[in-house]
């Protein structure tokens, strides 16, 4: 089933939705499909229960982890020098925010297709990382969603029960994220390699070395 | 064996309906239970006998396998897929090229499509058979039938070894095909294990499948609706053992599953005797693929010529790649930006997701059935927490 | 005792032994395993216990499931950080004497997940460890091995002196400290008193000078 479809059925039935198609340019051909916060829950609800699409098994939850990046931008600015206005090129760097990403694969039991790929995103990494959970649609994504509340900090608004999955309730960081820094136990590597040596070397030089 | 032999228990007092005060008991069974399959831990509040609550607890073996995906290279995650579901590695091998294959778009050679189906139907043969060793030991047959499932499965694990080198851990399939060919006499050797199976499953269902304490301990205990198992994304022989008829190689008919000719067991009440049944007529249904298969296998290479091996960067994009494992549904998704290393690296572990519907299952039941309603499910905690 | 004389009291029917060697010979030989399994090792460890294998024979099939009734922690798995304290509370636990052989990659090191924020490196980092195996699994053998070892070490233990077994030694410590669940890491990280980093050649600087880099 193409996706521009589904897309243009989901606008039709669910008013007020913003849908953009996120193209895929691997082999796989896997697009998916990037849905706002807001309606959410009520896109979900259509594909699970229109008759034709009938989207009745969420597969796999995958949390994903977009950091900021620099941008370097040449910017044309008027500056004064010397008593004459001139146009001065600078380079600007911003930081852009970065999000995290939960992307849900759809199949369909009953219907015997798919998948469809959803994705949603928060709208930074650092305070504003709400999602709706999708769990009240498809319950497979119950320790799904747990699982990336506790490794990536998204936290699922309408979750019926979200602790932490793998981690112990009192830890406190995310570690899936990609700028968490693991706690320093690298005081003996018989044998080191790779990122193992440089994080051996990293302790021996903290520690004054031995 | 008692439900209580490692777990901490308190009392907490429950408002009463009569006025009076009863006491729930709260039990924490595991992680260091023998029939928890692992390091797996249940919260249990208890009214008398009977379950009144029941959660579980993860991550005592989540070993960080998607991290340290995201630091290797893509072939350099393969070993890390043996030890995910480290009964059937070689289904998980699978799985994982499946999914670089998707991604890069690589072609697999006939040959060695065969010799997937061919090990990850043995595969599946050794799982569910110790699968079944463990529920009845869960179920106290302490020693008998485990002992029987090992036998039979040091015999596939003998073939696997001499096939891969290692008994456990096989690291076989490679991006666009498999490692190693079959060594002289190997096919012989199979073909000899898989004829006498159905015999070992003929034995082993006079021994069980009639037997009256094993059809009383599980008969209409830890009932599935077909409906709550779809919402819950059950897949697998406890998805099947609910009658729903879903196996991904009829979905999706990956590698050459289109050749084949078998059937998909079906269970009609969903309860564990369902899913007992289940996984033994697939072992059945598989013995028949695999005949077919080592009929039909093709001389010829057994790598796709154009894939490198060291130095392989797919070009940037995603792929989600599933395959039936013997647990279910075991999918990888994988996100790459051209680097040598995956951006991102997501196992969809069935074990987990299966146990969603843990809690579902046992309310209302007796403590002693958690273990057996456990035990159906075939969770190994490798796969549960990464 | 004179070995010679011994067997010559053997042939005439007159069994002599000293209580070291009773005592000792009673110990290696009823090995009760705790029936625990942490990951892919213990599936390993179940496959030596079943028929093909057979641990009983070395006096070790009863596999207790309660620390109370079990002599011989066998670690067979990854220990995360969530698990570690309770691989201790268990060791803690068992009576003395007992011992603890170290089964495989990851419970010696942490073996190929040793970079994971989760993974305990090696448990001998908690609670002393008598035999450790490599391997990842170790074969069935190499566990049967590892049982070998042991009752040998258990054999030559002397009853006095400076050598005697823990549980003969007052002063000697049998339980251990149990980390608890800090805010990043396990506290402690490590139990000093137990396991001390041994010294390994790495340069702080980079450079490739010593034989370990």
């Amino acid at each position: 089933m193409n996706l521009e479809t589904i897309k243009s059925e989901i606008e039709a039935n669910v008013p007020g939705c913003r849908l953009l198609i996120v193209p895929n340019n691997s082999p796989s051909g896997q697009h998916s499909l990037l849905i706002d916060r807001e309606t959410a829950l009520t896109v979900a609800r259509f594909l699970r229960d229109a008759a034709h699409l009938r989207f009745d098994y969420c597969s796999n939850v995958t949390g994903i982890d977009w950091p900021g990046k620099e941008i370097t931008e040449k910017v044309k600015v008027k500056k004064t020098l010397d008593g004459v206005e001139q146009e001065v090129e600078e380079i600007q760097k911003t930081q852009s925010a970065g999000h995290l990403e939960a992307v849900y694969h759809l199949y369909s039991m009953e219907k015997k297709h798919g998948p469809v790929i959803l994705r949603m995103r928060t709208e930074d990494r650092a305070d504003r990382i709400h999602l709706p959970s999708l769990t009240p649609i498809w319950r497979s994504a119950e320790f799904q969603e747990r699982e990336i509340f506790d490794l990536y900090g998204i936290v699922f608004d309408g979750h019926p029960d979200l602790r932490r999955l793998l981690m112990w309730d009192g830890f406190e960081d995310h570690p899936m994220r990609r700028d968490y820094v693991e706690p320093d136990d690298y005081e003996y590597e018989p044998t080191p390699h790779d990122a193992v040596l440089q994080r051996a070397r990293q302790h021996l030089s903290e520690a004054g070395g031995r | 064996m008692s439900a209580t032999t490692a777990a901490t228990a308190r009392f907490t007092l429950k408002p009463s309906t009569d006025g009076g005060e009863d006491q729930l008991l709260e039990v924490s069974m595991g992680p260091q239970h023998p029939s928890t399959h692992g390091v797996f831990r249940m919260d249990v509040a208890l009214d008398g006998e009977r379950v009144v609550k029941l959660k579980p607890v993860f991550g005592y073996l989540h070993r960080n396998h998607e991290k340290i995906a995201e630091t290797e290279t893509y072939l350099g995650s393969m070993p890390y897929t043996d030890r995910l579901d480290y009964l059937c590695s070689i289904a998980n091998n699978w799985s994982y090229a499946l999914a670089v294959e998707k991604l890069a778009g690589i072609q697999v050679p006939e040959r060695a499509e065969y010799l997937r189906v061919i090990t990850g139907e043995l595969t599946r043969l050794q799982n569910h058979t110790s699968g079944i060793g463990f529920l009845l030991q869960d179920m106290g047959a302490s020693g008998t039938p485990l002992m029987y499932a090992f036998r039979e499965r040091e015999k596939v694990l003998d073939l696997f070894e001499s096939l891969t080198g290692s008994r456990m851990m096989c690291n076989y399939m490679r991006f666009g095909g498999c490692r190693v060919d079959m060594p002289a006499g190997w096919l012989q050797q199979a073909q000899k294990v898989v004829e006498a199976f159905p015999r070992f499953l003929d034995e082993f269902e006079r021994l069980l499948s009639g037997n009256e304490i094993l059809m009383a301990r599980t008969q209409g205990v830890g009932v599935l609706s077909k409906e709550l198992a779809v919402d819950a994304g059950i897949t697998g022989p406890m998805l099947r053992g609910s009658g729903v008829n879903y196996d991904i190689r009829k979905v999706d008919k990956y590698g050459i599953y289109d050749r084949f000719a078998f059937r998909v067991p079906l269970g009609e009440h969903g309860d564990v005797y369902d899913r007992y049944m289940v996984r033994l007529l697939e072992m059945r249904e598989s013995i028949k693929i695999l005949r077919q298969a080592m009929q039909d296998i093709p001389p010829g290479p057994i790598m796709d010529a154009k894939t490198k091996i060291r130095g392989f960067r797919p070009k940037a994009g995603e792929a989600y790649g599933r395959t039936e494992s013997p647990k279910g549904e075991l999918g990888f998704y994988l996100i790459s930006d051209g680097s040598p290393n995956p951006y991102r690296y997501r196992v969809r572990p069935p074990s987990l997701v299966n146990l969603t519907v843990l809690e579902d299952m046992c309310l209302g039941q007796n403590v002693a059935d958690i273990v057996i309603i456990l035990g159906s499910i075939d969770i190994v905690l490798g796969e549960v927490d990464r | 005792m004179d070995e010679k004389l011994k067997a010559e009291l053997g042939k005439q029917g007159i069994f002599a032994t000293t209580l070291q060697e009773l005592y000792n010979w009673g110990r290696k030989n009823s090995l009760w395993p705790l029936n625990f399994g942490l990951a892919c090792c213990a599936i390993e460890m179940i496959a030596t216990t079943m028929a093909r294998y057979d641990l009983a024979r070395f006096g070790a099939e009863v596999f207790r499931p309660s620390p109370r009734q079990a002599d011989l922690m066998i670690v067979a798995g990854t220990i995360t950080k969530k698990m570690a304290p309770q691989v201790v509370r268990l060791y803690n636990q068992m009576a003395e004497p007992k011992y603890v052989i170290s089964m495989g990659a990851c419970a010696i090191s942490g073996g190929p997940f040793k970079q994971g924020y989760n993974v305990l490196k090696g448990i001998d980092r908690y609670i002393p460890v008598d035999v450790y195996i490599p391997g990842c699994p170790p074969r069935p053998e190499a566990l049967i091995d590892a049982f070998i070892t042991l009752q040998k070490q258990i054999d030559e233990q002397p009853l006095t002196g400076a050598g005697r077994p823990r549980h003969l030694n007052a002063d000697a410590p049998s339980e251990f400290v149990v980390p608890q669940f800090g805010a990043h890491d396990l506290e402690p990280p490590q139990n000093p008193g137990v396991w001390r980093p041994p010294l390994v050649n790495i340069s702080p600087a980079g450079k490739n000078e010593s034989g370990n880099d």
